[in-house]
Parts: C-alpha cells; structure tokens; sequence
C-alpha cells in the first residue's frame, strides 16, 4: 500500500496518477449508466455496442492510415459505430422484439470481425488485444478531460430524465400509457450507453466496459432501495474496484485492466454469497 | 340515452395476430358512468379487447374512439391497472415511487409537483397503502403489490378506469373493500374490468361483456347458470357467493 502511495506522489509517475484520478471519474458514469444496465436488463445489448466498437476503430484506422483521411480517426468511426448500434437495436427492440438476440449476437461478432479486417489492411502494426482490454496506464491528459465531459453529459442528462427513465425501465408499457415516447426515451438511453462505452473503451478497452458497467451496479442492486442509492453505491464500488486493482497490479506487476475485473467479480459473488447466507432474497 | 354520452365508442373492430383471428366485427358502446365486467374463456380475446382500447395495439380494421378521440389522444384521460405478475422483483423502487408513476404525464422531464404529490397520498390512502409508502415494492406481499397498483392508476385521475384482473392475487375480504372502491369511483368514472370469476362481481357491474372473438353484452340481471355455460362453452361448476347459510348449515331437498 505504501509503495502505491508513493508512487501516486513520485512526479516522474504522472501517468499512474492519470489513471487513478481518471478511473475515479470514470466510475460516475460506470455507476450511473451501469445501474440502468442492470436494472434494464440490457446488457447483452451494452456487450453489442462495445464489441461493435472495434468496426469503428479499425475503419477509423484504415481510412486515418491507408487513405490518408486525416480528420476521421478511430474516435469518430468509434462514436458512428455505437450510434448506429444503438440504432439498430431500438428499431428491432420496437419491430422485431422476438428477434432482438440473434440480432445482437449478429452485430456482437461482425462489428468486431470488420474490426480485425480493418486492422490487418492498415499500414503499420496495431495490436487488438490494447482495444480489447486497454490499458489504463496509457491515459493522456486528452483523455482525462473527455471523461470529465462524459460525466458532464451523463449526470445533466440523467438528472433532467430520471423521472421518465425510471418509469422506462421500471414498467415500459405503463410509461406509454401516461404519454412517454418510450421508443424515443429508448433510443435516447441506448446512446447514452453507446456514448459511456465508446469514451470509456478508451480508457479501459471492450471487455472491461462491460465487466465495470454491470459488476458494480448488480452487487449495489443488492442493497439500493432505489435508483439514485443503487447509482451511488455503483460509482462507489467502482471507484474501489478500480482504485485496489491498480495499486495491486502496481504492486504485484500484473496487468491492470484484468485485475480490476477480477476484483469486481470476486466481489460480485461475495455479495451473492453474503446475501445468501444472511437470508435476504 | 338520456343525456348519457359515449365515453368509448367501438366500431367493427377486428384485430388478429398473424393469421389467428382474435376479435372479429366488435361493436361496443361504453356510456359515461357505465360499469362494465369483461369475461369470458382465456384466449378469447378479453386482454386484447382492452389493449385495444388503451392504444397499445392497433386494430386490423374498425376504429375505436375514446371521447372522440383516438386511443393514443386520450391516453392521460385512463386509468389503467394491469396483472401484476410481469414486475421485476429485484428492481429497487419503493411503493410510493412507484404510485408517483401514475403522475407522468409526458415525454420530457416529469418532474413532479406538489399537487402531484397529494393526489398520490390521496391514491395510497383509499388503497389503504398510506403505512406501506415508503416500503420496497419487491418486498410486500402480492396483494399489497396489486393494490399498489390500483393507487398508481387512481393517482393518475382520469374519466375512465380499465382493470386487467386486479382481484387475482387479493383475499375475499380485501376483495370486498375493494369493490366497495370502485362503487366510489363509478359516481364519477366510467370503470371497465377483466375478471375470471363472474358470480361475485355481479354484485357490482351495471353490465357484462361476454368477450369470445365477438363481444355480446348482457345486463348483470341475466346472469344465470345457461348463460355462464354458453360464455365458457363447457361443463364447469358454479359457486354461489351471495347467499348465507344457517348456522346449522343448509338442506337440500
């Protein structure tokens, strides 16, 4: 623990300190879209985008490198990827419901096999596994300053429609009935979902986006008596899990992004157990 | 009619999933102030006649008008209670948050005021709920959680009350208070319920519809035994709820 300490003070460790302040505010939208997630039942479809994310890069890269179209990065073939994915998967949520998962095991494996096509007819060498599963150690400034405005985005834009989400989540077709454009609010959900995955798989790669959307929010539905306590306690666990995983990897010499998920799902079953064996649920 | 006007008019209405015909050539007038019991045998079309209504489905051909208006312009002017079986029983939302969702009322921010805020204590407290408020809606009991969402839709107001069987998980006690909520609501809603027992709820519903692909009305004073038999189109037994035995029991001749 000290030598995590004093490498968070050590001036010629600027990046350590980077990737803790940044998964800290990293886990407000973790927490927050993670409890909708959860709570929505929507996390295959969360897999999807993320996995689908990959497309985006490797045509990103591909346009950047082989054609030499330098304003369109892997950033915005990312960001296009994930609205359309979210596109897609409102409309078959609303026309083909009984559809809904053959289309998000469709878009989950070819998003992610144009990826790697991509990948392989660009110019120079990039490596998938960085995109699968990040390296939060890498953190630029830039990419501080991005998730500060992802947090911006998701707590103005949560707390102007927590009424209305809640009532999407808790019971759809009651929300229509009382005059809420469900399909609408959906759509809007799915790209704050799509928009937290594309800005955070940055940060923390494909994989774990899905591990730190889900694990934090399901061990805090366990104790939340509502959704505003259930994102709090989420960004908490967050915050720990991210916070511990790196000074253990630090210390350990591990790669960071799998000890973290390892330590959110240790504690995911712990607190199943725990639940359990108290007799709650 | 004296002065009574349509609160829902239905017109050669037909619906069909795929190519399985469920409603077919309906015609239903639903006057102001009616009560209304929807019964009839499981698959029948009794949910769909009453999806219909609310909007949530479209029909094939025909049209019902709500008001004058279409079912999704008169939304916010229905109640509606549905089968409590679907809810997520892990979701953290307490019962009154869950009340206050009848106070939506559009697409945007929804926040709530404070008149909002007292019709819900109003809804909670003829639900006899007042005490539960701010328990978890997982954690009660399932009639507790149905009469949670009676109050929702009480909340909400509104000119006409739908029920998709709300006294399926509810006492015969609770039942009968139950009952005497809607005689209140009656005086000054038009109130339509979708029930699987007939015989009780006669005691309270001005008319019966018999819902079996097609709709045919019977005012509750021809309800007998013939009649049951021909909505359900089979043997079936009938228990009487309306009579009192002597303390020594009741002889048969």
């Amino acid at each position: 623990m000290n030598d995590f300490l004093a490498a968070l003070a050590d001036p010629n460790l600027p990046f350590f300190r980077y990737a803790v302040l940044t998964g800290i505010f990293a886990s407000i939208p973790f927490g927050m879209i993670g409890t909708y997630v959860v709570v929505r039942r929507i996390s295959y479809i969360a897999g999807a985008i993320s996995h689908c994310i990959l497309g985006g890069v490797g045509a990103g890269l591909y346009l950047q490198n082989a054609l030499g179209i330098t304003w369109f990065g892997p950033l915005h073939g990312a960001i296009a990827v994930a609205l359309l994915a979210s596109v897609i998967l409102a409309m078959v949520s609303m026309h083909a419901k009984q559809r809904e998962d053959s289309v998000i095991g469709a878009l989950w494996s070819v998003g992610m096999a144009a990826g790697l096509i991509f990948i392989a007819k660009t110019p120079g060498y990039s490596d998938p596994m960085s995109y699968l599963f990040g390296n939060i150690l890498l953190i630029t400034r830039s990419d501080f300053f991005f998730v500060l405005a992802l947090d911006v985005l998701v707590i103005g834009v949560i707390g102007y429609f927590y009424n209305t989400f809640l009532a999407l989540c808790f019971d759809e077709e009651y929300a229509r009935l009382r005059g809420i454009r469900t399909h609408l609010i959906y759509l809007l959900l799915l790209c704050l979902v799509a928009m937290t995955i594309v800005l955070l798989v940055r940060v923390v790669g494909i994989v774990m986006v899905i591990a730190l959307l889900t694990l934090p929010a399901a061990i805090a539905g366990n104790f939340a008596r509502n959704i505003l306590q259930m994102m709090v306690l989420s960004t908490i666990f967050c915050i720990l899990f991210i916070v511990f995983g790196l000074g253990v990897s630090y210390n350990l010499d591990l790669p960071s992004g799998p000890v973290i998920i390892i330590f959110a799902a240790v504690a995911y079953l712990a607190a199943i157990l725990g639940m359990r064996v108290l007799g709650k649920n | 009619m004296t002065g009574e006007t349509a609160a829902i008019a239905i017109r050669d209405l037909s619906f069909a999933y795929d190519d399985i015909q469920i409603l077919c050539n309906v015609n239903l007038d639903i006057w102001q102030g009616d009560s209304l019991c929807i019964v009839g045998p499981n698959g029948g079309g009794k949910t769909t006649l009453i999806k219909l209504i609310l909007g949530l489905l479209s029909p094939d051909c025909g049209r019902i008008s709500i008001f004058g208006e279409s079912p999704e312009e008169a939304r916010l002017r229905v109640g509606y209670v549905p089968q409590y079986a679907k809810y997520d029983p892990q979701f953290p939302i307490s019962v009154l948050d869950v009340v206050m969702m009848g106070r939506l009322a559009g697409t945007l921010r929804n926040r709530f005021s404070a008149r909002d805020k007292t019709a819900v204590m109003h809804a909670l407290d003829q639900a006899g709920l007042a005490d539960l408020a701010s328990r978890p809606f997982p954690a009660i009991s399932g009639g507790q959680r149905q009469r949670t969402l009676i109050a929702r839709a009480l909340a909400s107001g509104g000119d006409i009350l739908i029920l998709d069987e709300p006294t399926a998980n509810i006492d015969h006690e609770s039942e009968i208070k139950f009952l005497d909520l809607l005689r209140g609501l009656n005086e000054r809603m038009t109130i339509l319920m979708v029930t699987h027992e007939v015989g009780f709820a006669s005691t309270f519903f001005k008319r019966i519809a018999c819902v079996n692909r097609q709709v045919v009305i019977h005012p509750t004073s021809e309800l007998t035994g013939q009649l049951i038999q021909e909505m359900y189109g089979g043997d079936l037994k009938m228990i009487r709820h309306d009579h009192r035995c002597s303390e020594e029991g009741h002889r048969h001749e």
